[in-house]
């Protein structure tokens, strides 16, 4: 982990205050990208994981708030910025594609004048260089006839031709940092494939970084050099991809894994986690898993545990991996046997 | 196989949706979102329907309820022709053939409690005499893992998880024998989803039910279904048992589709092959095979002959192919006509 890191969120706290109460979404988030590496952050709705990249680019609105922690971009911190300031970010230095390209598209422009839009305000590219370089942007993404389709609407586009031209407009002035929020769950498994290796393609050509937002652990396998683990707006567990996969440490984590019908193997049964996520405004005092967690114990219901190394560049927040753990030393949380019965 | 009860036999079904145009409205064309499509379902399995956005898998599903009247086809359930009755008829056979839905939020009235909802669905199919209703709607509640005590209660006090065991509970509530599950866990995050999947395997167990299982999630279908049927715009291109299909597909679209699904294991290498643009329209399907369009070993003949299902010697029984290549291919006669697959580092 000693590779040059190009973001570093420290705990990052965005809350939204409704009707006098605070509901903290985001709620001292603290993760790494490093430079030209794609991190994923996993976890199911309401975990979030979307409001943390929104607010990275300062996309939070009323009554939503970035209240506290450092967004360090660069080892700028973002949160320091003006308005002015992170308008010459966004779209430039990092960009954001999202889940629904239906609706992140304006009806009303066409594929050319979207694109060329960035590349005006960003590059100052007038409209017959705007219109070269967007031709160009579209034959990069693999979308087939760029020069016609630079001149039609989104609708006459598929979901799957769509988001390339969102990642065609997230690419026009070759960002440094690409955060995509579920970019292929809205579209058929053959068609993710094709989305996925073209993010791939293009990180290795021009060496981005990415953070992958998404809840399908096969994405995340597939995908991502590190991963952090969201549950209830707090990261509880961070680990390279490898890691995590053969040695997840958080029960969450576990959980996860356990609960997930897999294609590629015949499993006996699933073992779901019980219970469901407790409501915003009624979160636990102690560890936010604690309720559902089979090892769960007293300590873990009165207090919560802190986000602690466990390894080279490791991270978990749970009890049973420090020295107050109370509850049966000889834990194991993760039994791989139990899971899978490869064919 | 043959000891196994028909419960549900699909013949030449057909499901096409006009389109209307032009100053006097007339039908222009037609989507034809399924296209000939014939297959059986036996008493107490699950068969679930596969493919990707527009392939008519869940036209297919709202056809055998009559949610839509079909163009075309038989539909024989439990012995009766469903497409025979009138609409009264068909409301009491819907006693016998429930849907469970995709939309948790959308399928249930905001405006009726659950004992309600419940309630109403046993009125209507006079499955369960008044007095009992009460102990019946209890017994339900905790059948599905939820309070007794909760039935007061409106469908927005309930998580996405809760309400669609809600769901589940009034399919459950008139004792049917066969429910389409349209989707029925794809709105759900995986630890949920794992519950409710657990739930309907455990109630197949208990009343001998049977499924039909309509997903896009390949790897839901493989934990749940004892047989697969693949569709492609509107037609069957694969139908098998589970192990046959996720261990020797044969037509090269059920390879794709298998192999597109990314693995939750970063050190598994996988061959993926990547297809070529997008579904074409069902309004104006490729002519011979759908599917040449897009696939790696089609031939001048995929684009004018259209495939009938096979069944080759060395295939497993009931496993059949809509391809003219299956056995060229898996003995390697027949190799890709256009580049396509990749193998994945890791």
């Amino acid at each position: 982990m000693s590779d040059e890191k190009i973001l570093e969120v420290k705990d990052l706290r965005t809350s939204f205050f409704i009707e006098g109460n605070e509901i903290k979404a985001v709620d001292g988030v603290t993760f790494d990208v490093p430079k030209g590496k794609t991190l994923g952050i996993v976890g199911e709705s309401g975990s979030g994981k979307s409001i943390s990249a929104l607010s990275i680019l300062q996309l939070i609105d009323s009554p939503g708030e970035i209240v506290g922690g450092e967004i360090n971009f660069k080892g700028q911190n973002l949160l320091d910025y003006s308005e002015a300031q992170m308008r010459k970010v966004r779209g430039n230095q990092i960009s954001m594609i999202f889940q629904e390209p239906m609706t992140s598209l304006n009806p009303v422009y066409t594929i050319g004048q979207q694109i060329r839009e960035a590349l005006k305000i960003h590059r100052g590219l007038d409209k017959k260089d705007g219109t070269e370089k967007s031709i160009e942007l579209l034959e990069l993404v693999g979308i087939p006839s760029p020069r016609k389709r630079v001149t039609q609407y989104p609708f006459e586009l598929s979901g799957g031709m769509r988001q390339r031209v969102m990642i065609a407009m997230a690419l026009a002035c070759n960002p440094e940092l690409l955060i995509a929020d579920e970019p292929t769950t809205a579209l058929d498994v053959t068609i993710q494939a094709q989305i996925l290796e073209l993010i791939k393609e293009l990180q290795d050509e021009m060496g981005m970084s990415v953070v992958m937002i998404t809840h399908d652990l096969g994405v995340v396998a597939e995908t991502c050099d590190y991963v952090a683990v969201m549950y209830c707006g707090k990261v509880v567990e961070y680990a390279d991809v490898k890691t995590l996969f053969k040695n997840p440490r958080h029960p969450y984590t576990v959980g996860l894994l356990n609960s997930l019908p897999r294609s590629d193997v015949d499993q006996e049964e699933l073992i779901p986690i019980e219970g469901t996520v407790p409501a915003p405004h009624e979160m636990p005092d102690g560890c936010r898993f604690a309720p559902r967690c089979p090892f769960a114990t007293d300590l873990c219901h009165s207090e919560l545990p802190n986000l602690d190394d466990v390894g080279e560049g490791e991270q978990v927040r749970c009890w049973i991996y420090t020295d107050e753990w109370d509850g049966d030393p000889e834990v194991k949380v993760y039994e791989p046997e139990k899971r899978t019965s490869e064919d | 196989m043959s000891q196994k009860k028909e419960l549900l036999k699909i013949n030449n079904l057909k499901q096409y949706f006009p389109i209307k145009g032009g100053v006097l409205g007339r039908t222009v064309n037609n989507v034809k979102a399924v296209d000939d499509v014939s297959f059986t379902i036996y008493e107490g399995e699950t068969v679930s329907v596969v493919g990707e956005s527009g392939c008519g898998k869940s036209t297919t599903g709202r056809a055998i309820l009559r949610l839509d009247d079909p163009t075309d086809g038989t539909i024989e359930f439990d012995g009766t022709d469903l497409l025979s009755l009138n609409k009264k008829e068909m409301r009491k056979m819907r006693k016998d053939l429930q849907i469970i839905f995709q939309d948790p939020y959308a399928s249930l009235n905001p405006r009726m409690t659950v004992r309600q909802t419940l309630n109403e669905a046993m009125e209507i199919q006079s499955a369960v005499p008044r007095d009992e209703r009460n102990d019946r709607i209890a017994e339900l509640m905790e059948t599905v893992g939820l309070q007794p005590h909760q039935a007061d209660r409106f469908p927005h006090e309930f998580s996405g998880g809760q309400r669609q065991r809600i769901g589940i509970a009034r399919a459950l509530s008139v004792n049917p024998k066969l429910i389409v599950c349209d989707e029925a866990v794809s709105a759900l995050d995986v630890s949920i989803q794992a519950q409710v999947l657990n739930l309907l395997k455990k109630f197949q167990n208990e009343w001998n039910l049977t499924y039909l299982f309509i997903a896009h999630d390949l790897g839901v279908v493989r934990h749940i279904s004892d047989r697969i049927i693949v569709m492609y715009l509107g037609k069957i291109v694969e139908i098998g048992d589970t192990k046959s299909i996720f261990e020797n597909p044969q037509h090269p679209y059920t390879k794709a589709l298998l192999s597109a699904i990314p693995v939750p294991d970063p050190e598994k290498k996988t061959e993926r092959i990547f297809l070529q643009g997008d579904v074409p329209s069902p309004i104006d399907p490729p002519t011979g095979c759908r599917f040449h369009t897009r696939c790696p070993f089609a031939t001048d003949k995929c684009a004018e002959e259209v495939p009938e299902l096979r069944n080759e010697d060395y295939m497993t029984d009931g496993h059949a192919a809509a391809c003219h290549y299956i056995k060229a291919i898996e003995s390697g006669e027949h190799q890709p006509t256009r580049e396509t697959s990749k193998v994945r580092d890791v």
